[in-house]
This record gives C-alpha cells, sequence and structure tokens, in this order.
C-alpha cells in the first residue's frame, strides 16, 4: 500500500473512533427522564397516592410509536417518566389506567398478583388475584413488577375488539381502558428498578428492546428515600 | 562500548564474587522460614473465612479448592516479595562496597536457574491441573450445570428437583414435586441433595447463586443440570452472572436454605397459595418454548411442539428419585 493509502486508512480509522467517543459521550449528557418526587405528597392518613397510565404510543419525542408509562406528578400534571421518589416505609396507593391490548404472558407467573398489601388488587373495581391472560380478548397488557420487593401486578389488556382507543399521550379515561388498583408499603432506602415482565418492545430481540430497554418507556427506578 | 571499561570489570568478576556471601541460599532460607510459618497460619486462619463458605458440600470443596490454591500461591507470592525485597537491600546503589552490575555470560543465563523454574512450573501447572479435575469428577461437577444429561450424578438416592428459569430480568422456580408451583424467591431443605434444572426463556442468563457455589449457565429450549448438597441453614444470594441486557445488574434476589420442616411447612402452604397459579401454568416441562403462549416477540417459530416431554423424574434408570424435600 501507497504512503498516501495507509495515512488515508489510519485517518479513516480515527475519525471512526472519534465518532465513536462523541457518540459515548453525547448520549452519556442527554438527559435522562426526571424524577418525579412524591415525598411531600403525602395525605393526613400519611400514605400517597400515585396515578400511572400505559400506552401504546406515547405519541411524542423521538420514538412516539413506543408503548410507555407515564406518572401524575403530585400537582396533577402528565410525566413522561419511570424515575419516582418515594419516602420509606410507606404505603403506596397505586391507580395505573391500562389503555393497551394485551398479548399472552412468556412467563405466566406475572398474571398473579404478588406483594401487594393483601395480596390482591382490584381491576375495574373487583378483586384480583390471578388473571388468565389466554382466556377472553384482553390478555395481559404489561405488568407492574418491582423483582427486589417481589411486587408484581399484571395490567390486564384493553378489549381487542375495543374501537375507542387511545392514539398517544396522555390519555383520557373517556377512552377505553382497564383501571388497576392496589397498594404496597416502600422498604428502607436504596434504589429499586422495576419494569413491565410482558416482552411488549414489539419488532426487538425477543420483544424486549426498544421500549423495554430505554429508561423512560417500561421500566424505570422507584428511588426510596428516608 | 570500549573494551578499556569491559575488559577489568570481565577479570574482575570473579574474584568479586568470591568475595559475596551465598545470596541464592540466603534468599532460599528467608523465604523458605517465611513460607513455613505463613502458609499453615493462612491455612488455618484465612481459610475457613475463604468464600463461598461452607453451606454446601459443593462451597465446602471450592472453599478447601481455593485454600489449596492459595496455599500454593502465597509461597510463590513471598519468593516474589522476598527476591525483590532482598535485591533492593543488597544491591542499592547507596550501599556501599556494592559491586558494579556484571555482564557478560552469567547475566544471559544460568542453566540450573532455567531448569529449576522450568521443572518447578510445570510440575505446579500439571499437579493443579489434575486437582482440579479429580475435584470436578469427585464433586459431582463441582456445582456447575453438566449440561441435560450430567456425567457426574449425586450418590444421595433421593433429591429435590427445582427449575430455575431466567427471563429478562429474574430468575423465578418451579417445584415439581410441589405440584410445578411457580415462586420468586428460592427457597430450599438443609441436609438434602438438590438437582438445579436451569433454562431461560429468551436470552442466556447464568444462575449463579453464590452461597451454594452453584452457578449454570441459562439457556433456552436447554435444561442445564447442576447439583449440590446442603449443609447449613442460611441466606443465598442469587446473580445472574451472564450479560442479558439494560437491567442484567437488577437481576438478583435473595433465598434461603431452611430446615427441612420449615421448608415442608413453607412448600405446602406456597402450593396451596399458588394452586390458582399453578393450574394455569403449562405443564411442567424442563424447557420451554415461548411460542406456545404468542408471547414469542416474533422470534420463535411457529407450529413447533412446545414443551419439550415432561420427563417424569426419576423415571430414568440410574437417575435418582425426586422427593418433597424429606
Amino acid at each position: 500500500m501507497s504512503f498516501g493509502g495507509r495515512v488515508s486508512v489510519v485517518l479513516g480509522l480515527l475519525v471512526v473512533v472519534i465518532g465513536f467517543a462523541v457518540w459515548g459521550v453525547v448520549g452519556f449528557l442527554l438527559p435522562q427522564p426526571p424524577t418525579v418526587d412524591f415525598t411531600s405528597a403525602q395525605t393526613p392518613t400519611g400514605a400517597i397516592d400515585m396515578t400511572v397510565q400505559t400506552v401504546p404510543a406515547i405519541g411524542f419525542g423521538y420514538q412516539p410509536v413506543w408503548v410507555s408509562y407515564l406518572v401524575k406528578n403530585p400537582q396533577g400534571q402528565w410525566i413522561h417518566s419511570t424515575v419516582w421518589k418515594l419516602p420509606a416505609h410507606t404505603r403506596i396507593n397505586v391507580t395505573i389506567d391500562q389503555y393497551d391490548s394485551g398479548s399472552p404472558l412468556r412467563n405466566q407467573q406475572w398474571w398473579r398478583v404478588q406483594g401487594t398489601l393483601g395480596g390482591q388488587a382490584t381491576y375495574n373495581g373487583k378483586p384480583l388475584s390471578v388473571y388468565d391472560s389466554n382466556t377472553g380478548n384482553n390478555g395481559i397488557g404489561h405488568t407492574f413488577t418491582v423483582p427486589a420487593l417481589n411486587l408484581s401486578v399484571p395490567l390486564v389488556g384493553v378489549d381487542g375488539n375495543a374501537t375507542n382507543t387511545c392514539g398517544s399521550a396522555p390519555c383520557t379515561t373517556n377512552f377505553d381502558h382497564n383501571t388497576m388498583k392496589f397498594s404496597f408499603m416502600t422498604p428502607g432506602a436504596g434504589t429499586y428498578s422495576w419494569q413491565c415482565f410482558v416482552p411488549c418492545g414489539g419488532g426487538y430481540l425477543f420483544g424486549n428492546g426498544g421500549p423495554m430497554t430505554t429508561l423512560g418507556y417500561m421500566g424505570g427506578f422507584l428511588d426510596v428515600v428516608a | 562500548m570500549s573494551t578499556d571499561n569491559t575488559e577489568p570489570a570481565g577479570q574482575d568478576a570473579p574474584a568479586a564474587q568470591a568475595d559475596q556471601p551465598r545470596h541464592m541460599w540466603r534468599i532460599v532460607a528467608i523465604w523458605f522460614i517465611l513460607a513455613a510459618i505463613l502458609d499453615p497460619l493462612f491455612y488455618f486462619l484465612v481459610g475457613p473465612h475463604v468464600p463461598p463458605g461452607t453451606m454446601t458440600d459443593n462451597a465446602s470443596d471450592n472453599q478447601f479448592d481455593f485454600n489449596i490454591l492459595l496455599v500454593i500461591a502465597v509461597p510463590v507470592l513471598i519468593a516474589v516479595w522476598v527476591y525483590l525485597g532482598y535485591c533492593i537491600v543488597m544491591w542499592r546503589s547507596t550501599r556501599k562496597g556494592v559491586p558494579d552490575p556484571v555482564g557478560g555470560p552469567q547475566a544471559r543465563s544460568h542453566l540450573k536457574v532455567q531448569v529449576g523454574w522450568i521443572v518447578t512450573t510445570t510440575i505446579m501447572v500439571l499437579g493443579l491441573f489434575l486437582f482440579g479435575t479429580v475435584r470436578l469428577i469427585t464433586g459431582n461437577g463441582s456445582g456447575g450445570g453438566e449440561g441435560p444429561n450430567p456425567i457426574w450424578t449425586p450418590t444421595s438416592a433421593t433429591v429435590l428437583p427445582v427449575q430455575v428459569i431466567g427471563q429478562q430480568w429474574k430468575f423465578t422456580y418451579r417445584y415439581p414435586t410441589f405440584g410445578g408451583m411457580e415462586t420468586s424467591q428460592l427457597i430450599i431443605p438443609d441436609h438434602t441433595t438438590i438437582a438445579f434444572h436451569v433454562t431461560s426463556l429468551d436470552v442466556i442468563h447464568s444462575f449463579w447463586a453464590y452461597q451454594l457455589s452453584v452457578k449454570a449457565d441459562a439457556n433456552p429450549q436447554q435444561d442445564n443440570v447442576a447439583y449440590t448438597e446442603t449443609k447449613e441453614t442460611g441466606n443465598v444470594t442469587v446473580r445472574c452472572s451472564e450479560l442479558c441486557g439494560i437491567w442484567h445488574g437488577a437481576m438478583f434476589n435473595y433465598g434461603k436454605v431452611v430446615s427441612k420442616s420449615d421448608f415442608e411447612t413453607w412448600a405446602k402452604k406456597t402450593e396451596a397459595l399458588t394452586a390458582a397459579n399453578t393450574k394455569l401454568l403449562p405443564p411442567f416441562a424442563w424447557t420451554y418454548v415461548p411460542d406456545a403462549n404468542n408471547a414469542d416477540g416474533g422470534y420463535y417459530p411457529d407450529n413447533v411442539d412446545p414443551y419439550s416431554n415432561a420427563e417424569v423424574y426419576g423415571a430414568t434408570p440410574g437417575k435418582p428419585t425426586p422427593v418433597n424435600g424429606q
């Protein structure tokens, strides 16, 4: 190879290396989902009420078609974030409005309500401990699961034949949805990851890519503080 | 190089060497005394605390193996330190009477040292290879996954089978001798031989029960069997030790080794508590194909037999009989 050729190869490789470095630094500096602080939102009973929704498509941002969680902050605004700050050893009353359709589960273990206060949740006002996603038209849309706490609640999907479905977030209760309610106690201070256990990252390997592996969509952290 | 400089050094070297004490024997003597003192001290004082502990036969065996390796390594470490320390003290440039460095043939090679080094290290490496192989075989795989057809099976007549299912990003556990119930926490009885059947529903994970000294890859559609025998009660940390995606670092949970009676109580209670869920689970099988539930993410073939043949555990001649923890 000529001298010029060798110089070109070296410069080319240098550009590639610099490109990767810049890509890495920019990726690191990109803003993460904001932390939604519930520590000063305790009700007179000392509990905290949280309202969450899951949507079939977020409708905005750089991946508008991804499924996602949203949370309503103490001021009543919907926030696209999955990082929630909670006080330790506190009862959390969670209401999740589920606007997505469902499917069978990869591991049917996740259709069982686990780790909630009383070992139950309510599904549209009715008690629920196990939901068979192989029957009916609903299936399980998503789960809210905190592995370290052995906490898991299946979010029953919207009927597959529903016509009044929500297209983008935030969804209002005028659209077809299912409401799941449950309570749990936060543990001691620490950071606890949570995620959906339905492989809902359609189009990605094993359904576990895209929104399943991007913070702010189908997984996040409970930032529990003392 | 000027011959004026090298010639006198070459001539003076034998005389200077004759005046020197026998450094090699000094180093060997110091090394021998230190090794003879520190090795037993290490084995008896530090050895019992070396991970992974003594909760299972594998853990005890592995602790012993680590101690043997360290007992061999400590004299090597001491030899290096003694040699370096001796050189620094004896031949430091500020010390009076130190002869100039000697070049020539003696600096290039020393046949006895070379042969000694090669023979010693060869014996050590081959010895450790034999030791490790024997320990692997006699330890029933030493807690490692042996694949679906284990070569080394425990001598115990009965075992408790526990299936470990990896999924991005959590392990769950099924107990085929308790109706196939599935739990989120690993609970096993004390003084019992356990057969872990490790599999995955998606990517490759690795089941690492640290205190049990069990580590087996969780491969999709593979039944990877690892054995251990519990010896003590206590807490167990389970981690995934195969990078499996963004939440790999969060793929851990805790389990317990409890007394046989406590295990029996827990298992029966959990079996009853999860009966409604168990009824809806797929029939127990050694491996699972997610496509059976259409939860395949589009990456599994359609129209395949969803589950492996649900072998009746213990039906195969030569394989241990399952027990309910008793």
